[in-house]
């Protein structure tokens, strides 16, 4: 897990954000005495709570949004507990203020939405899980604030959050953790409130110390954009650039984009040292083996893995200024280190931030949000937006003011561009695996005859369908009708059985699907062979724990009672042994478990990449 | 170090990779506090064999502590770079002293004004400076590229929105752009990464006998034959060291025992005072660094 954790919050004006993070810096020992006394000056002179010291001035910095009693720009506070630090973004909730909260998110992994418990949910509240959405926040926290206002109600907290759950789905949020607090009186802040014992999460302190902010998507492999050419004498030339993905080390095989050229890395210069290895984040200088054409905006790749190139893309931009962005208006492109001119050719349509709806616009003006096509004057070197921000974000410049007129996020490229030679390249399982955004793995379920397998399993991949996810499905339906229609039930049969669904399993995964298998499966050796088969982690097995008294009550297909009355032989749980595995990455309680909550929990291990240890039974 | 202090090392050296490429002309401030330790050292990693392609500025008060001066010099010439000095002489012939002037007025004209000067005459376009974000409240909103009207003047107004790592350094003639790469350190993360990185620091921050007398409830080292003491005002030796460095009749000392790095970050963890405590410019009134920085002061 990162020690840091960079977050953004937002908020409805008076939902009481700015106290929220006063008590935060509070809380966790940042507030200094001379900033104290400054404070209790203060209080009197701006603060809304009479005598007593009001927090949300801790935060509210400039003179003049003092006298206006509202926050405006987007502030970064800095503050740590023994086990994280935090660094927070700011921003003001009123609805001219897109861009700001834009800014924040655009460096946050998470955000802490604040709602005001005594209002419910505002439409600010849906504007603003959608721009931090746009901006690829994949985390949200919804602490829902003044509780104490409704008495602590926990009705009231339940049905804000049961209306938010189809934003919530809607969005792609990865992760989402609703928080009933009051930040005035500092309840579920760092520690649970007595306040609401029906409150069984964490609180929030609490969570943002825990929370694992990695994103779902896969790891592209080496990228780094060059910023400058480090050449002081003629002894030596390094290129010096920080690691937008994956690693490199010495010796690996690079290629320059544009340009294709390829070569190995000699060295990797560090302060008066030499490094072995660098990875994503860092700050190096490379030297390579060979004279190649390398200056800024270039990027340095793995060859393995290339960049795309283009000069024409689709993109969602959003206007940052006054001036409106007009198409077939030139516009300087800055995207990572490389510089380009660039020309909107068309707005496709402008995005409406509350409901996600598409709107006919001509031009966008400020705090507006639009896809739109994107033509520069040159083919320059990209990521798509969602798998890697480095690589596909951008600001738009007016040509005249130099004013940051708009910032984009590219969606894909139009058209590869023509006069670039592709190398051939291997198609691999990370290539398919990335272009779908997902990680592959095999969920293979396994548990008694009417313990509940396909009906979990089919509602699991309904809502991974609904998110987005590639899966596909294998069970006795599909298999034993086609591909095994030649096998029985003897135990040989049976084995070969699975070793058929394995190899199917397998080439799917492969081909970059989440692949859902649900067999009986009884016996422990073959689905032990079944994981040899696949690479760590990408096996999850998936016991449907339910007990053959209850499999038998439930028996929906009167399956069981035939067994019992010996009209079907080598039926598993009866005349046949079934194993129960000893280290299953998730177990499912089906007695005292709902076919949802199955579904939830499994989710929610993928989710947080938890599902490659066992689980306790 | 920390993965914490290096992404924070990361970040910063890319900004001053960054302040370069886009810059005609660039320079570093260069004030000898630890702040600008840290930065020349960051710069020195980010050019790495090369020394940093810029000169070093520093706006002298001559009001600094003595020992602040012979550092510098030994500092530039380490790092194999030019160094700049500049003085406002015109203010310092007409008598501008930190004693007879209230501290706005002395540090209007003899930072503020000089720091102007050097830079006109410099024409220096992208000027990188070691401020923090969470070293004052109006400071939690600055840019790391932050821009500059001709005159040097700040607006909140005109500031750039910021998003990602880009930065947008574009100007006209006349304007200017600052960069901040320290903006997301704090206190403590300075002090971590000077222990870390075995940083060498001017002595003033440890604990050592000092003279000093007591004006207005903090403790002020005289450092040389300039100090006005106040009639029946005798110095007094106490075991003292400076949170931050300034000129040294305007900056105050903390009693301490902290003679070692470890030490002073075991003292900034448990610190119940702000650093800038010990600045006497700041308290004069509520929110006035926002008014010196709209002014052009660092
Ligand atoms: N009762 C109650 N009042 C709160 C709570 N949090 C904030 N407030 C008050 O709500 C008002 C607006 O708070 P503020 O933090 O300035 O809101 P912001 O505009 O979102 O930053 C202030 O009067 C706060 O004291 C809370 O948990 N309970």
């Amino acid at each position: 897990m990162r020690d840091t954790l960079r977050f953004i919050t937002c908020g409805s004006v008076d939902d009481g954000k700015s106290t929220l993070i006063g008590r935060l810096l509070w809380e966790s020992k940042q507030v200094f005495e001379d900033h104290l006394s400054a404070l209790e000056r203060d209080s009197t002179r701006y603060g809304t709570q009479g005598e007593a010291i009001d927090l949300a001035l801790l935060v509210d910095g400039l003179q003049s949004e003092r006298e206006q009693s509202i926050t405006i720009d987007v502030a970064y506070r800095f503050f740590a507990t023994p086990r994280r630090r935090f660094v927070v973004a700011d921003t003001p909730g009123h609805e001219q203020y897109t861009r700001n909260m834009a800014t924040g998110a655009s460096t946050s992994e998470l955000a802490v939405l604040v709602v005001n418990g005594s209002k419910g949910l505002q439409t600010q509240t849906h504007r603003h899980a959608r721009i931090v959405s746009l901006l690829g926040i994949k985390h949200l926290v919804m602490a829902i604030n003044k509780m104490d206002l409704t008495g602590w109600d926990e009705v009231a907290f339940a049905k804000i959050v049961e209306d938010f759950q189809p934003v919530v789905r809607d969005l792609g949020f990865e992760t989402f953790q609703p928080i009933p607090i009051s930040a005035l009186n500092g309840d579920n802040i760092t520690e649970l409130s007595s306040a609401a014992p029906w409150y069984k999460g964490p609180a929030l302190l609490t969570y943002l110390e825990e929370i694992d902010a990695t994103t779902g998507v896969p790891d592209l492999k080496f990228r780094m954009p060059v910023q400058l050419v480090n050449r002081p004498n003629h002894d030596f030339r390094g290129y010096c650039g920080r690691v937008a993905s994956g690693k490199v080390g010495v010796g690996d095989r690079v290629r320059i984009v544009p340009g294709g050229m390829e070569t190995k890395v000699r060295s990797i210069v560090a302060w008066k040292a030499e490094l072995p290895s660098a990875g994503s984040g860092d700050s190096v200088t490379l030297c390579l083996e060979d004279e190649v054409d390398v200056s800024r905006g270039s990027v340095i790749v793995a060859s393995s893995d290339p960049l795309e190139l283009s000069e024409q893309f689709e993109a969602r931009v959003l206007c940052l200024s006054d001036h409106h962005l007009v198409a077939g208006r030139s516009y300087l492109l800055n995207l990572h280190t490389c510089q380009a001119v660039a020309t909107i050719t068309a707005i496709k349509h402008q995005v409406d931030v509350r409901t996600g709806s598409h709107l006919a616009a001509k031009t966008l003006a400020m705090n507006d949000i639009g896809v739109v096509n994107i033509s520069t004057d040159r083919p320059v070197p990209f990521e798509p937006y969602d798998r890697c921000r480095r690589l596909g974000s951008f600001i738009l410049v007016d040509r005249l003011t130099n004013e940051t007129i708009g910032a984009g996020m590219i969606d894909f490229s139009l058209r590869r561009a023509a006069n670039i030679r592709w190398q051939a390249v291997d198609i691999h399982k990370a290539a398919r695996a990335r272009q779908k955004l997902q990680k592959p793995v095999c969920l293979w379920f396994t548990g008694l005859s009417a313990s509940g397998k396909s009906t979990i399993a089919n509602m699991l991949e309904k809502r991974l369908f609904a998110a987005g996810k590639h899966t596909y499905m294998l069970d006795g339906d599909n298999i034993r009708h086609g591909l095994n229609r030649d096998l029985g039930f003897t135990e040989s049969d049976r084995v070969e059985n699975i070793r058929r669904v394995t190899e199917v399993a397998r080439l799917f995964v492969d081909a970059g699907l989440i692949t859902i298998v649900s067999f009986i499966s009884p016996y422990r050796a073959e689905r032990d062979l079944a994981r040899s088969r696949f690479e760590v982690g990408e096996f999850i097995e998936v016991y449907v724990d339910t007990p053959l008294e209850e499999c038998e009550r439930r028996d929906p297909k009167g399956l069981y009672a035939k067994a019992r009355r010996g009209e079907l032989t080598n039926f598993t749980g009866i005349d046949s042994e079934y194993e129960p595995p000893e280290s299953a990455e998730i177990r499912l309680d089906t007695v005292n478990n709902t076919v949802e909550q199955c579904v939830e929990h499994i989710l929610y291990k993928l989710e947080h990449g938890m599902a490659s240890k066992p689980e306790a039974n | 170090m920390s993965g914490y202090l290096a992404s924070l090392e990361a970040e910063s050296i890319e900004i001053i990779r960054e302040a370069v490429a886009l810059a005609e002309k660039p320079v570093m401030m260069y004030s000898i506090g630890k702040d600008s330790s840290v930065m020349l050292h960051l710069a020195r990693k980010a050019f790495w064999p090369a020394a940093p392609p810029f000169p070093l500025l520093h706006v002298d008060t001559t009001w600094k502590f003595r020992e602040m001066i012979a550092f510098r010099n030994r500092m530039a010439q380490e790092s194999g770079m030019k160094l700049l000095v500049h003085t406002n002489h015109q203010r310092k012939a007409e008598g501008v002293n930190p004693f007879t002037y209230d501290s706005d007025t002395y540090t209007g004209l003899m930072k503020t004004e000089a720091l102007k000067q050097a830079l006109d005459a410099g024409k220096f376009d992208v000027i990188i400076g070691g401020a923090r974000r969470d070293e004052e409240k109006s400071r939690a909103k600055e840019r790391i590229f932050s821009f500059r009207s001709p005159g040097h003047r700040w607006d909140p107004k005109l500031q750039r929105p910021e998003l990602w790592n880009i930065y947008n350094a574009r100007i006209h003639p006349g304007e200017s752009i600052r960069v901040f790469p320290l903006s997301n350190w704090t206190e403590a993360d300075i002090w971590q990464y000077i222990a870390d990185e075995n940083i060498e620091i001017v002595k003033l921050y440890f604990a050592a006998p000092r003279p000093v007398v007591k004006r207005s409830g903090q403790w002020i080292m005289v450092d040389d034959d300039r100090f006005p003491l106040n009639p029946g005002e005798v110095p007094e030796m106490r075991t003292v060291r400076f949170r931050t460095l300034g000129c040294y009749p305007l900056t105050a000392a903390i009693e301490s025992k902290a003679t070692t790095i470890a030490e002073i970050v075991e003292e900034t963890q448990t610190a119940r005072t702000s650093e800038r405590q010990g600045r006497l410019i700041d308290h004069d009134q509520s929110a006035s660094m926002e008014k010196k920085k709209q002014e052009g002061y660092f």
